[in-house]
């Protein structure tokens, strides 16, 4: 592990300013990806500037919606009755995220900011990844790519992110508030990824030293008809194989209108706007789903060992829809 | 009152808990990492990151430099040591004596500083550049170079006419079977403390072998075994990782001696996947003949798997058709390929537990292609005799095994028809295999010692790696005794106790036990002979004759072979549910019922059994250790990615034991049950998902995209 130093913000704006004069310095929240990191030598950070003391772990719900500090942990955002009640399909994200243990540290915010769990990217040494070292090259493009993404993937990288909670905060139309040196602003969770292009080291828009505050969750029409499906072989404790996070406004039996994210297909949560379309208006019923979902997929561009992704992720936004509109 | 003369078996086959339950889970059991130790030095190991090369040149001169740094070990300063044979070596290459670079893994430094820390840095900083040579690390794309490796047993193996019986028999299933690589992933990693005393070495280790590491040390470094002192009190799970002495072990006591100083290795997560070896993956061909009734005329079995290219593992995946279905002509055969890896191991129930996937899902196909029932088709092939060597079984209650399990399980409730059972949109299948394990036993030497306050005291060099010898050896003792188990303490893990053999082949009740009995009956009829006679208290027997303690030395063992055939044996009943839109096998019930000799303790077999059925679930639905080809490494070197069961995946385990003591295989009439639950499970698992979705599965980890329609 390289050496570093460790320092405690006081507060926000001290935050910013720790990181803004120091390129080689990062936050730490619940430290249960940094650390990873750091012993495998991901990051080398010279500072580690300490957030936990922020005020910044509130849980609060009003008619406009969900306002979610970053320093909430998992486990209590899943827990938050709110939460239940109002946006189902987030506290079911989160509850099959990671374990117990992992929850109960890590924060909101944090969980954004996850990086992939690419196999070539989390060796425990350098090996060609351009994600982890620009230039390497991607050992995944033509390697084993059986996890890898099959939508939104350039040559130099073909990984997907891992989180849950991104996944239902896309279908939940969340944004993201940010705290930099010009001050606040708040990103539409659908602006917050980036593409990798020719540049997968970045995975955000967030530049050096800008802090996330908090994460806003609209109180829409769907919210309450929200599900998320996930899955994986590992019946706990694994990251998703495929996921389907839908958000439902129904009319009668009919659809009026469903926001569809996919996780573990693309390097973002990712959104299905063909199937979004083709469904409104739709009955509830499975062949008429199934239909509607299929169309969406044209774009999908498959690697060797992961073609499959794409008849499993149809079907798990048939089932997601399926849950969410009370049919199975 | 304790007392001697007291009626018999009133400790053996009693349920026990765990004597040292208590001491592990509040974390006062001490394992070897914990060994406390003045001036501990801390060494951490540098890999290779080519599989196939040489080391052109190595920049130590960073590393030397940092903070708290006392020496970094290359080929060029380390001193030469001797080879070890294999085993006790695991293999024979030894890194750090030469540039050669054998697989991709191999260390190629070890840095030695004040702390964990500080090492751990210096190794990160050791930069090599390498002279590379082309590869190959994948063994399926070359079967064509398979060769004959020499190991334990006979590659190949012959009776009747196997060409003939194929040819005439109506029925006929040739399929190949493919097993996946994995790793033994015990909870801790191998750990090795370091000392030297006035030229005399104690190792502190995670063993499953102490004189196995005794050996080898002082083989590698060229001192008398007497020298050398071995410890495992405790190991956090060996699986047989650390059956066999691997070469952390040798160089952290070489660089001790060079150091002069105590030196601590314990192995990252990451290097555990190649510091020893792993369960090959294997390549099965299956070729059975039988009659229409399903009366089997010949099995023809080859297998073949991948080994390093300095030393022959085989893998014996074609062992179990040797001795399991009675057939007039029986042709098994063994072959190697020798690849750009490190050497394999044996990994808990080696050979049995991976030959079976492919001769238990076979003989399902069978069933099908009969139309017969898989349990039915069993049975009417039952083997009364060991069908290649012809003798007698020493036990086998396999027949009760079957009936017990199937009661239990509901067996005669199976609609066959695959598909035939649902529950909405969950298709739920039942499969059964059977369960068939090597019986190994080892020669064992125990002592038992009454002392003044009538305690006795157990010694027997053995190690325990959570299979619970600290419970049962005092059962034994307790038993002859007749003392209450309380009163009972075993020392172990020590070659400076009475030698035995390694806790590996699940032979250790069987084995050490035997000596424990006869040190123990040994030690009943000496007070005897001082006149202690029912109900007296043992401490009073000792003072009535004027001693502080009286000893008895024990030994067994197992001569020959003989004139048996000896094996464990079971029957394992699974249930799977599978989600018709979302495939992924979930196991909902497991019951195996088992012929393993006389029981003795149940909670304890129970729970080895369970842990085997576990083992057994990984093996069918996760465990697999994907290699690059290109980079010529493991995919994934962290728990994150090389999958083992979570207790979601596990559902409720039923475990039967069927009445049996074994007098040909031990005194105690025992035999091993450590690997047995292993056996047996992930063929159910493939036969209950085939009956679920009528996808034949011939490849495990069973991935839901061969499911999907
Ligand atoms: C074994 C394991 C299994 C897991 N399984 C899952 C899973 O199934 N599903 C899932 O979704 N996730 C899973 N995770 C990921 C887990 O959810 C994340 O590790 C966690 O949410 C990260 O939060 P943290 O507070 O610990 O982040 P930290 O490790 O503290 O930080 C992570 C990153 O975010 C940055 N950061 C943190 N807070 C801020 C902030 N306020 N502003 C700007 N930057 C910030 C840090 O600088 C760092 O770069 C798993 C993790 C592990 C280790
Ligand atoms: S897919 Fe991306 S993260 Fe994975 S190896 Fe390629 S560049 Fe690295």
């Amino acid at each position: 592990m390289h050496p570093f130093e460790y320092a405690r913000a006081g507060d926000a704006a001290g935050a910013v300013a720790a990181l803004a004069g120091d390129p080689e310095a990062a936050f730490i929240a619940g430290g249960t990806e940094l650390v990873n990191w750091l012993k495998d030598g991901i990051e080398r950070p010279g500072r580690v500037v300490d957030i936990n003391r922020l005020p910044l772990g509130q849980i609060e719900a009003t008619s406009a919606g969900l306002r979610i500090g970053t320093l909430a942990r998992m486990s209590d955002v899943a827990a938050h009755r709110a939460v239940r009640s109002g946006f189902p399909a987030l506290a079911e994200a989160l509850e099959r995220s990671a374990s117990a243990q992992l929850r109960n540290m890590a924060s909101m915010g944090g969980n954004l900011l996850q990086r992939t769990r690419c196999p070539y990217f989390r060796a425990e040494t350098d090996l060609p990844c351009n994600k982890r070292r620009p230039g390497s090259g991607c050992a995944a493009r033509e390697g084993l790519n059986r996890t890898h993404a099959i939508f939104g993937w350039s040559d130099a990288c073909v990984a997907t992110h891992p989180s849950d909670a991104a996944v239902a905060l896309r279908a939940l139309e969340a944004s993201v508030r940010v705290l930099g040196r010009g001050g606040e602003r708040s990103i539409p969770l659908a602006d917050f990824y980036r593409l990798p292009g020719d540049a997968p080291e970045r995975d955000t828009v967030l530049e050096h030293g800008e802090l996330i505050v908090g994460i806003d969750v609209p109180a829409t029409p769907r919210a309450r008809r929200s599900w998320y499906v996930k899955v994986r072989e590992r019946a706990s404790y694994e990251f998703a194989l495929v996921s389907a996070a839908v958000a439902l406004d129904l009319d009668g039996g009919r659809i009026r209108e469903v926001r569809i994210a996919l996780g573990g297909v693309a390097p973002m949560p990712w959104p299905l706007t063909e199937a979004e379309r083709a469904l409104a208006g739709l009955p509830l019923e499975r062949a008429a789903l199934a239909r509607a979902v299929d169309g969406a997929f044209s774009e999908a561009r498959p690697l060797a060992r992961n073609a499959f992704k794409i008849a499993l992720a149809k079907r798990t936004v048939v089932r997601a829809l399926e849950i969410a509109g009370g049919m199975a | 009152m304790i007392s001697v003369l007291a009626p018999p078996s009133r400790a053996i086959g009693v349920p026990h808990e765990r004597l040292d339950g208590k001491e592990k889970v509040s974390g006062r059991a001490c394992y070897a990492a914990d060994t406390p130790a003045e001036r501990l030095a801390y060494g951490v190991f540098a890999l290779a990151n080519i599989p196939r090369g040489r080391i052109a040149q190595l920049d130590v001169g960073r590393a030397e430099h940092a903070a708290g740094v006392l020496r970094i070990f290359t080929h060029e300063n380390m001193p030469r040591l001797n080879p070890v044979s294999s085993p006790p070596a695991g293999q024979s290459l030894l890194p750090l004596q030469s540039d050669r670079i054998a697989y991709e893994g191999q260390p190629i430094a070890l840095a030695v500083a004040a702390t964990l820390e500080q090492a751990a840095h210096a190794a990160s900083l050791v930069r090599a550049e390498y002279e590379r040579e082309p590869f190959n690390v994948d063994f399926r794309t070359q079967l064509e170079r398979a060769v004959e490796g020499q190991s334990f047993f006979e590659s190949d193996t012959r009776v009747g006419d196997v060409e003939r019986e194929l040819a005439q028999a109506p029925i006929r299933i040739a399929q190949r079977y493919r097993t996946a690589d994995r790793h033994h992933c015990a909870m801790e990693p191998s750990a090795t403390v370091a000392r030297w005393e006035n030229g005399s070495l104690t190792l502190d280790d995670a063993t499953q072998y102490v004189w196995g590491v005794r050996m080898a040390v002082a083989q590698a470094l060229d001192i008398a075994p007497e020298r050398v002192r071995v410890r495992s009190s405790y190991a956090g799970g060996g699986f047989g990782s650390k059956g066999y002495v691997w070469p952390h072990q040798v160089l952290t006591a070489a660089a001790a001696r060079e150091l002069e100083r105590p030196l601590k290795v314990v192995l990252t997560r990451a290097q555990a996947f190649t510091a020893h070896g792993y369960q090959t993956a294997s390549e099965q061909a299956l070729d059975i003949g039988a009659e229409r009734d399903g009366t089997l005329r010949a099995v023809r079995a080859t297998s073949i798997n991948p080994t390093s290219r300095f030393d022959d593992y085989v893998e014996y995946c074609a062992l179990s058709a040797r001795s399991l279905y009675a057939a007039p002509a029986i042709e098994t055969r063994h072959r190697v390929v020798h690849v750009d890896r490190s050497t394999p191991t044996p990994m808990r129930a080696p050979h049995d537990g991976v030959a079976m996937v492919g001769l238990e899902i076979a003989m399902d196909e069978l069933a099908y292609e009969a139309g017969i029932d898989s349990l039915e088709l069993r049975l009417r092939n039952y083997a009364q005799r060991d069908p290649t060597t012809g003798k007698p079984f020493s036990s086998k209650e396999l027949r009760a095994c079957y009936r017990l399990a199937a009661e239990r399980f509901g067996w005669s409730g199976r609609n066959p028809r695959p598909g035939a059972m649902r529950e909405g949109r969950v298709r739920i299948g039942w499969g059964m295999a059977t369960a068939l394990m090597g019986t190994f036993r080892m020669p064992a030497s125990a002592r038992v010692t009454v002392e003044s306050d009538g305690r006795v005291l157990i010694e027997a060099g053995t190690q325990e790696i959570g299979t619970g010898v600290r419970t049962i050896m005092p059962q034994i003792a307790a038993d002859v005794l007749g003392v209450p188990i309380e009163q009972v303490r075993i020392a172990l893990g020590d070659t400076t106790l009475p030698e035995t053999g390694g806790t590996f082949g699940s032979s250790t009740t069987m084995s050490v036990g035997s000596a424990v009995l006869d040190a123990a009956t040994r030690l009943r009829d000496e007070l005897r002979e001082l006149g202690a006679h029912e109900d007296e208290d043992l401490g009073a027997v000792l003072s009535r004759s004027g001693r502080t303690s009286l000893s008895a030395d024990g030994a067994w063992s197992p001569g020959e072979e003989g004139d048996f055939s000896m094996h464990t044996f079971g029957a394992v009943f699974a249930e799977v549910r599978v989600d018709e839109d979302l495939p992924i096998p979930r196991v909902s019930r497991v019951v195996g019922a088992y012929s393993a000799g006389r029981i003795i303790n149940p909670t304890t077999a129970r729970s080895q059994i369970q842990g085997g059925m576990v083992w057994g679930i990984g093996q069918a639905l996760l465990e697999e250790s994907s290699m690059d080809p290109t980079l010529g490494r493991y995919l994934s070197k962290n728990l994150a990615g090389y999958l083992v069961p979570a207790n979601a995946d596990v559902p409720e385990l039923e475990v039967i034991f069927a009445e049996e003591v074994d007098a040909h295989a031990s005194p105690l009439g025992a035999k091993g049950i450590g690997e047995l639950g292993a056996v047996g499970v992930a063929p159910a698992i493939a036969n209950a998902v085939f009956h679920a979705t009528g996808v034949r599965v011939r490849e495990l980890p069973i991935r839901l995209e061969m499911l999907l329609a």
